[in-house]
């Protein structure tokens, strides 16, 4: 099937299987491998990346069913030379070992720190909670670290987002 | 993954007419994208009501009416949502992670299958899947699996969170399909395994969730807590929603208990409830309470562990309630 | 100094395996066994090969040539015969993956199956004494009378212990990407430990020499031992590059990765310890038993640590095998040390319980001033120094010894202590030097799975040749360069650096423009001496009375492991350590199917590593240990000491806690509330 998608500002006209996922498109066909297959069903984040603004594990994602969407992967956080501060801040922290599931964790983090509202830990809804490293935790949870990096991811996040 | 087609619904009833036998529905695709990539789903139609305008979050007089499409962040996040039913904000909050909240969407959020080891895997029996086929995890691994309301063909639970919230707020769900609109009340869209485990819910072939309106909010404080070994992105081993309401007088106005991860449904614990309305607030009353309602439970060998565990949660979250 | 590859990973330009931009590349999809013994009556692939876009299917029909004295786990298609279920039976190749994962779905195979054994249980009459435990220990030692020394004891416990298989689940799932040249030389971008190893195995495997085949590995997301021997993921795309006549790309799903690319054996381990009034040692006793597939032996050295940690006049350990219808175990972080020290430091807390003594105090009186099996001397041992300032920054003197008395509103909450030990070894390795547009490059097929191997080769490429480490570049991860070992037994740094020192001497002591080295000589002129890293882990626990959760909020580790080379990666590696350990205590387990043979639980959402959300505070620091003993840089491993302890911290602050010793790996909240 055909679909339109614009990746990191650049847009892309393709033809893909209705099997493909967002994930296997970018790393098999777009050549963009910045997004990591950790696990291919939702269930360690080192896909993650933004759909329209928004993070996403882009294995669970069909591309047929991306159509027309903006997605942003790892490859497209740094402006030019410019590290994200994000990026910057993780190398700094050493926020990772093997570096696998860093590409998911920093798409995750950019985004997560535009998101409103409450988490698990919050402990008024009604207030949107400050970002304690609690929260971060709790907000990054869905991005497996198998090297053990979260106490120095949790110190990159909460610096960056400062 | 099998092959098949795509079409994207351009409204509910274009997805509705659409429908064949073979066809499903594709919502945020978390748990079908899966279990397609898994084989255990294999349709030959996808139809996508993702980006139907079924999104919104609107007051309907005193009630909350939530688009099916509705994705599990923005029902979590919605002011309404976590001003009048906490509860409900703090069971979505309490499942998956936030990537996978961003994609679910209400409706999905509800119709997702069980995690039952054997139910994932194509290669091992499972009645659910392949009628007839055989339960292996009766004799094998059961351990996070139902202990209320199984039958000997099936004893999965239901992983979700958000429902077993909406089984305690009694929500209703909004249903269209080839026979013409309804509206099916929480508890009810899902079911008891029987001898059909095939079937999680009572929807009809076709039938297309549209919405999930919510009754005003039970009176008095709520909660939602989740049992889980490890602190975050985890199905439950137990969990459970509770409101409970006590008068000035001391006695028991109105409570609701729903449980997770216990049965093949979102376990609403009507028998307790009984117990409770209209009697004193005490520890021993909610002790009592919850060993009536699970003197239904039959347990199997590994996962007897879910009734001191339900028993003291309902015993903990209804004392932390009570005024 | 930050890592060096640091750029490129936080970019998403850090290429691994499955990533080389290839042209024409297909894809192979392994089918799997469904019985876990038997034999192949027929491969019924028909159907698959009429399905689009498949080029190929491989399996014991028409087998594919390989070496007769291949290794039985890489031995793909050779045989009709199934060991375990989930083994590599078939293979199909494709255009793309949608294709060949669907036509490997298409492949009927058809068994005659046997009946099977695949658990590991107490009193199984398969039981045997291996002639070796890993790498090369004897499997029974035997010092003193250890019923004597029982008999005479003013405190004794008779403890047993089990852990479950556990996965090494790197984020980074095995893969390969072969390519043929037109003159039968073959490329493998591969997820490996060591390309040298790797190179190696995959040519005498496939009966080539070993000249015609390279191994590129320039990233690898994490390994943990998993990617320490050549998996058949490799030997794979290899064979299916051939048949397809197209360059083909093997990268395994999560769930296969839990059926070949090996795990930690479960264990059953009987401990018995004796002291005196005093708490001095009068026995130790640690007999481990686990299991191996029928394939390969692979044993263990579970009770090892005891012929290492405590000073006792009689001291026995052993290890028990049995063969069982399984895939065969592997290396997963700290072999050996990490299951048995489980064991042995929970015993050790359970002594100390019964002495009325303090843990760290009943370590302490027990340290040895010579290995306690063979009396070699140590290299340097300072356990005793990691315990006392451990204990000190944690603030172990206000701690109350009695039980399950600590009650913040649900919780309990308690402390334990355990020590750690990992062996500091070295191999020998060779290593190129030279100078490039007036910088040096620093050549040698050492590995970086996320280590930071290169960032410490860098650093002490820098201090040999006495220029900032701006001015050195190195090249790893591929089999052409010179051959190192493995990025395993915590030996990587101590044996890739001490060739690169020695590159570095030779260097600058001629012309100043090269040097080589090959450390094979002064590696075999080691003295003869007990080298080891130590430790101390202390944990804080709270344990939930209502559901029987239990988190973490706080580790520490102490660790004297010789000279330090880079304190950040060092940091890393430790808390990294630490934070598995912390997910084998609490949460990590793969069940066995004794119904159907095989593994269940085989993903992310059932097997459960640890989640940002447990992990609070991990905090590791060292002792500034001089130990001229070891190599030149004087340093002692620490990739796998981390792990080692944590779990009997852990687990020893759960007993402070509420009073109850668990014993069974993990400690879940399953196990909790069948105590409450």
């Amino acid at each position: 099937m055909d679909i339109t998608l614009k990746v990191n500002g650049t847009p892309h006209a393709v033809d893909v299987d209705p099997r493909m996922s967002l994930l296997d498109l970018l790393r098999e066909r777009l050549g963009l491998i910045g997004a990591k297959k950790g696990c291919d069903h939702g269930q360690c984040g080192a896909c993650t990346v933004l759909i329209d603004g928004r993070r996403a594990n882009a294995c669970l994602a069909l591309a047929v069913a991306v159509d027309g969407s903006e997605v942003t992967t790892v490859e497209g956080l740094a402006e030019g030379d410019d590290l994200h501060p994000l990026q910057a801040a993780f190398i700094e922290h050493d926020a990772f070992q093997c570096g696998y599931c860093t590409p998911g964790q920093l798409c995750s983090a950019v985004a997560m720190l535009g998101e409103p509202g409450p988490s698990a830990v919050t402990g008024d809804l009604a207030l949107d909670p400050e970002l304690t490293p609690e929260e971060i935790r709790e907000r990054m949870s869905g991005n497996l670290c198998r090297c053990g990096a979260y106490v120095n991811i949790v110190k990159a996040i909460a610096e960056a987002a400062l | 993954m099998k092959r098949f087609e795509y079409a994207r619904a351009g409204s509910p009833s274009d997805a509705v007419r659409r429908f064949r036998p073979g066809t499903m529905y594709l919502g945020g695709g978390t748990n079908l994208v899966d279990l397609m990539r898994l084989g255990v789903a294999e349709p030959d139609l996808l139809v996508d009501v993702s980006r139907l305008p079924l999104d919104v979050i609107e007051p309907v007089g005193d009630r909350l009416r939530v688009g099916a499409a509705v994705r599990n962040t923005d029902l979590a996040a919605d002011p309404l949502v976590r001003t009048h039913y906490p509860m409900l904000a703090r069971a979505v909050l309490a499942g998956a992670s936030g990537q996978v909240r961003n994609m679910a969407t209400v409706a999905g959020n509800l119709l997702q299958r069980t995690r039952c080891a054997y139910f994932q895997d194509v290669s091992r029996p499972c009645n659910k899947r392949r009628p007839g086929s055989g339960c292996p995890a009766i004799e094998g691994d059961h351990g996070n699996l139902a202990v209320l309301g199984a039958s000997g063909a099936c004893v999965a639970t239901h992983p979700s969170d958000m429902a077993v919230a909406l089984a305690a707020l009694d929500a209703e769900v909004h249903v269209t399909g080839p026979g013409g609109d309804r509206i099916i009340p929480m508890p009810g869209l899902h079911r008891l395994p029987g001898e059909e485990p095939e079937r999680d819910t009572v929807l009809e072939p076709g039938d297309l969730i549209t919405a999930v309106e919510l009754p005003a909010s039970p009176p008095g404080a709520s909660a939602y807590r989740k049992v889980r070994e490890r602190a975050s992105f985890a199905f439950a081993l137990v969990s459970i929603a509770a409101s409970l309401d006590v008068g000035s007088d001391g006695v028991v106005s109105d409570c609701r208990i729903a449980l997770g991860s216990v049965a093949h449904v979102p376990w609403r614990a009507e028998r307790a409830e009984r117990l409770l309305i209209g009697g004193p607030a005490t520890g021993a009353a909610f002790l009592e309470a919850a060993e009536a309602e699970l003197d239904q439970a039959r347990p199997l060998p590994r996962n007897a562990y879910k009734l001191p565990l339900a028993r003291n949660l309902i015993v903990a979250t209804l004392e932390e309630l009570a005024p | 100094m930050n890592r060096v590859e640091g750029r490129v990973k936080v970019t998403g330009l850090a290429t691994y395996a499955a990533e080389y931009p290839v042209e024409a590349v297909a894809y192979a999809y392994p089918v799997q066994s469904l019985v876990a013994k038997g034999r192949i009556a027929g491969v019924h692939d028909a159907a698959a090969r009429e399905m689009p876009g498949v080029l190929a299917v491989l399996s014991c029909e028409d087998p594919p040539r390989l070496a007769e004295d291949a290794d039985a786990e890489l031995a793909l298609f050779q045989s009709r015969d199934v060991a375990y279920r989930g083994q590599i039976v078939a293979a199909v190749v494709a255009g793309t993956y949608e294709n060949a994962r669907a036509a490997a779905a298409a492949v009927r195979v058809e068994y005659d199956p046997d009946d099977h054994d695949v658990a590991l249980r107490s009193g199984h009459p398969g039981f045997y004494r291996p002639d070796v435990v890993n790498p090369d220990y004897p499997a029974d030692t035997v010092k003193g009378d250890v019923e004597a020394g029982l008999d005479v004891a003013a405190a004794s416990v008779d403890v047993t212990y089990s852990t479950p298989v556990l996965h090494n689940n790197p984020m980074e799932p095995h893969a390969a990407l072969a390519v043929w040249d037109p003159e039968g030389r073959l490329l493998v971008y591969d997820s490996t430990q060591g390309t040298s190893p790797d190179r190696d195995t995959i040519a005498r495997t496939l009966g080539l020499p070993r000249e015609d085949v390279r191994v590129v590995s320039r990233h690898v997301g994490g390994g943990f031992g998993s990617k320490g021997s050549t998996r058949p993921h490799a030997v794979l795309a290899a064979l299916a590059a051939r048949a397809a006549g197209r360059p083909v790309k093997v990268a395994l799903t999560r769930h296969q990765m839990f059926d070949v690319t090996g795990y930690r054996t479960p264990t059953i381990q009987r401990l018995r310890l004796g002291a005196d009034a005093g708490g001095r040692l009068t026995a130790v006793e640690h007999v481990a038993y686990e299991q191996s597939s029928t394939l390969i032996e692979f044993a263990e050295q579970t009770a090892t640590p005891a012929r290492v940690m405590y000073a006792t006049p009689a001291l026995r350990t052993a290890h028990r095998l049995v063969r069982l219808d399984v895939a065969t175990p592997s290396w997963m972080r700290a072999p050996g040390e990490c299951p048995g020290m489980y064991a042995l430091e929970s015993a050790m807390d359970e002594l100390a319980c019964a002495l009325g003594m303090d843990p760290v105090e009943l370590r302490v009186v027990n340290d040895a001033d010579a290995e306690p099996e063979g009396g070699l001397p140590f290299s340097s041992r300072n356990l005793v120094m990691c315990l006392r300032e451990g204990a000190r920054r944690f603030g172990w003197r206000h701690r109350d010894p009695e039980p399950g008395v600590r009650r913040e509103g649900e919780w309990l909450v308690g402390t334990g202590v355990a020590a750690s030990t990992y062996p500091a070894r070295r191999r020998p390795a060779s290593a190129f030097a030279f100078v490039r547009d007036g910088d040096y490059v620093i050549q040698v097929a050492a590995a970086d799975i996320g280590t930071g191997a290169r960032t410490a080769l860098v650093r002490i490429a820098a201090d040999a040749l006495g220029v900032p480490p701006g001015q050195v570049h190195v090249e790893l991860g591929d089999s052409d360069l010179p051959e190192a070992p493995v990025a395993g037994g915590s030996m990587g740094t101590a044996s890739w650096g001490s060739a690169v020192v020695r590159a570095c001497e030779e260097l600058k002591r001629g012309d100043g423009k090269e040097g080589r080295a090959d450390t094979t000589g002064e590696v075999g002129n080691d003295a003869r001496l007990a080298r080891h890293a130590f430790g101390a882990q202390f944990a804080e626990v709270r344990v939930s009375s209502v559901t029987g959760e239990i988190r973490v909020p706080r580790l520490l580790g102490v660790f004297a492991a010789g000279r330090i080379v880079d304190p950040e990666l060092a940091r890393s590696q430790f808390i990294g350590g630490m934070t598995m350990g912390l997910g084998m205590a609490l949460m990590e387990e793969t069940l066995t199917d004794e119904e159907f043979g095989g593994f269940l639980r085989r993903d992310l959402a059932q097997y459960h590593v640890p989640a940002c959300a447990d992990v609070p505070h991990v905090e590791a620091v060292w002792l500034d240990e001089q130990d001229g003993e070891l190599n030149p840089m004087g340093s002692k491993g620490i990739g796998e000491i981390g792990i080692v302890g944590t779990a009997a911290a852990i687990g020893n602050a759960v007993h402070h806690a509420t009073g109850h010793r668990l014993r069974d790996l993990p400690m879940t909240p399953v196990k909790i509330l069948s105590r409450f």
